[in-house]
């Protein structure tokens, strides 16, 4: 395989617009996730813990969202950046911002989602605790998710592998602007469109080592955490 | 601030509770005053943990009412409660602890003392840096009783908390119960055991279907029952 023989070179020899592209990439995703994160978990939280009109509803929207498919929700973001768009005159379109925008679209309802559950499950178990104990209802949305912070690092990840993996969002907001917004992703689809295989399998080798390393730092996280609290 | 009226006497008028078509009490007219430890007991089933919920507040009757000092809500603080399975919150001993006091009101600032009063008082005070949840099930019952007293309720309700724990730690929860009458809690607890009624209570309410069938002082209930099925259930006869 002297394709990735040359692919391990690129990766070694620290070839700067691999890492301009490297970089690019875990900016958007990681900004993607830590917006989806102060949307995701309140909005799971809340919908957990309160009982409303229309939302079993809403419930199973969001369960749907989770498998929304990226190109639609780029077309969707696209059209409302472009320059005939509402929000044209923000002049973003093509921009990292217009990525992370899109991609945090893809990832709010993997967290919102799973964080519903998680929290809803505890309830069922501290109810009558926390009810015993006077916790009004920001005391008590703050302290499920605050005691399901274990499993709740699952659905950041998960929500991570979404935004790391996807290409189609990025590519239409982004363009695959070389240098600027060419993430690791684009780069392998238009890196092997263009034959270079090289290239498009270092990228690919290096995003898979990217997500496990990811994940197992919160794994040793979520290990050393639960050792200490129990 | 807390609420500083008085949340006793606990009345019940006509109190009936239904899941479905079931109903778990039926018609029950009870007053609960200051004064000794009053024990719940009857046989599975009889409704002592329903009649404790309602105590708490924690569900409203289908029929009739309960009021809390003459008000038809709990007042906020003054109420605890000890559940047969104790919710340890993931965090130290003494977190749980605190957590509780803040829930309470309390500032700040006099939450350590508090704290560290109140796990001495259970006798926790060394494995207050500890994980709550890594405890034994006695030792969380214990904690348990610590956040609950450290809020300085007026009256404690307990659903039978030592169902699951070896003699051992048993004893030492029905001495930090005993500890806290002795200190002017209402005491109102729910027990399976016969052994530990005759050494706690102060006077017994028994319970049969959800109906109050007897109410007596716990010498006089013991010595002379003055229904068949009490004569039965303190035999150890079955009583359904």
């Amino acid at each position: 395989m002297p394709d990735s023989l040359d692919a391990w070179q690129l990766i070694i020899t620290g070839d700067a617009a691999l890492y301009t592209i490297v970089r690019l990439s875990l900016a958007v995703s990681l900004s993607a996730v830590a917006i989806a994160v102060v949307v995701g978990l309140p909005l799971g939280a809340m919908l957990a813990l309160t009982r409303f009109r229309g939302r079993t509803a809403l419930i199973v929207l969001l369960n749907c969202f989770m498998g929304l498919p990226p190109v639609v929700v780029g077309l969707t973001v696209f059209l409302l950046l472009s320059r005939s768009g509402p929000l044209g005159v923000l002049g973003i379109l093509f921009t990292p911002l217009a990525m992370i925008i899109a991609q945090a679209l893809l990832v709010v309802p993997i967290i919102a989602a799973l964080t519903r559950q998680t929290v809803e499950d505890l309830w069922r178990e501290y109810r009558d605790e926390l009810t015993a104990l006077n916790v009004g209802p920001a005391g008590r949305m703050a302290t499920l998710l605050w005691d399901s912070r274990f499993s709740l690092i699952t659905a950041l990840l998960a929500g991570f592998g979404r935004a790391a993996a996807e290409v189609g969002t990025v590519m239409i907001v982004g363009g695959n602007i070389d240098g600027f917004t060419r993430t690791m992703t684009t780069a392998i689809a238009l890196e092997t469109s263009k034959g270079n295989l090289p290239l498009a399998m270092g990228l690919g080798l290096l995003l898979i080592a990217l997500i496990l390393v990811i994940n197992g730092a919160a794994w040793a996280v979520r290990a050393w955490s639960e050792e200490k609290a129990g | 601030m807390r609420d500083l009226s008085s949340d006793l006497p606990v009345t019940f008028q006509s109190v009936a509770l239904c899941a479905g078509a079931t109903k778990i009490l039926d018609r029950l007219s009870l007053t609960i005053t200051p004064g000794a430890p009053t024990f719940i007991v009857g046989p599975n089933g009889s409704g002592k943990t329903s009649l404790l919920r309602l105590c708490m507040g924690l569900v409203g009757p289908t029929e009739g009412s309960v009021s809390w000092g003459g008000r038809d809500a709990v007042g906020p603080g003054r109420l605890a409660m000890l559940f047969q399975r104790p919710v340890m919150l993931r965090r130290s001993v003494a977190a749980n602890v605190t957590y509780g006091l803040k829930q309470a009101g309390l500032p700040r600032s006099l939450r350590k003392a508090r704290m560290e009063e109140a796990l001495a008082r259970v006798g926790l005070l060394e494995l207050a840096a500890r994980p709550a949840r890594r405890l034994s099930g006695g030792e969380q019952q214990r904690v348990a009783l610590a956040r609950a007293l450290a809020r300085e309720p007026e009256l404690l309700l307990l659903d039978e908390p030592t169902a699951n724990l070896d003699p051992a730690a048993a004893r030492s929860v029905e001495e930090i119960v005993l500890m806290a009458a002795q200190s002017g809690i209402k005491v109102v607890m729910a027990s399976h055991d016969l052994g530990q009624v005759r050494r706690l209570a102060g006077e017994v309410m028994f319970l049969v279907r959800g109906r109050l069938c007897e109410r007596a002082g716990a010498a006089d209930f013991f010595d002379r029952p003055s229904t068949p099925e009490a004569a039965a259930f303190i035999r150890g006869d079955l009583v359904i």
